[in-house]
């Protein structure tokens, strides 16, 4: 068994595909019009067989007062791995995105938290390579 | 309204004041991570959240909604009230 998709409630389907794909910098995967909304994923060009992400409408009732409330106490509803969070931290900064977290060592790895503009927030990672770290987990 | 010298008596709490003075304006999400890597303090969320209500009751966090998420500051104001109590002065001779 493997995760082949995983998804977010995104408050609209296409500003969410620009935020993904221009700012983000995924691939879309799949755009196929289902009634009024979209079965609509992106890939990382870094895997493109990978997981997908789906990008949800959030039209349902449960949506909003489950998104408020882990927003308000700042938690994250995915996780994203890069290789140097200070250059995706200054990148995405110089684009706009507010960071809820700048950069924080927390010991085996550096994290930060950014608002997806789409109703999410979203964790970057970067494991450290250090040797120091390698056996820490 | 909680006593400032309740608040402070609590190892997680006065980390938790550790850390808000290290980086000012952290969510409970980056209270938590950095009380759990960093500190070995793995409470619940909850725990958590409610020593963050002592402390706001005592006066020494205060909270900032910003978007859409709540910020923790900590204000040191209240911990005037202690060296006014005891002012630190010199030892008079007999």
């Amino acid at each position: 068994m493997k995760i082949a998709l995983t998804s977010l409630f995104v408050d609209d389907q296409r500003a969410a595909l620009a935020f993904y794909t221009d700012v983000l910098g995924f691939t879309k995967r799949h755009d196929i019009p289902l009634g009024d909304d979209f079965w609509l994923t992106v890939v990382s060009p870094e895997s493109p067989d990978g997981p997908e992400l789906l990008l949800e409408p959030s039209g349902h009732p449960a949506v909003k007062p489950y998104r408020d409330a882990l927003a308000e106490d700042g938690i994250p509803l995915a996780q994203f791995a890069v290789e140097d969070i200070e250059a995706e931290h200054a990148r995405l900064t110089s684009k706009g995105v507010v960071f809820t977290q700048p950069p924080t060592d927390i010991g085996n790895a550096v994290v930060a938290v950014f608002d997806d503009t789409c109703g999410n927030l979203i964790q970057l990672i970067e494991m450290k390579r250090d040797e120091n770290h390698a056996d820490a987990r | 309204m909680v006593d400032v010298f309740r608040a402070l008596d609590d190892e997680t709490r006065r980390t938790i004041l550790d850390e808000l003075s290290m980086r000012d304006g952290q969510t409970l999400f980056e209270i938590c991570s950095t009380l759990t890597m960093r500190h070995g303090l793995s409470h619940s969320r909850q725990a958590i959240s409610q020593h963050l209500g002592v402390l706001e009751s005592a006066g020494l966090v205060e909270t900032e909604r910003r978007g859409r998420s709540k910020f923790h500051y900590f204000n040191p104001e209240p911990l005037a009230a202690i060296t006014n109590r005891w002012p630190t002065r010199k030892r008079t001779e007999p």
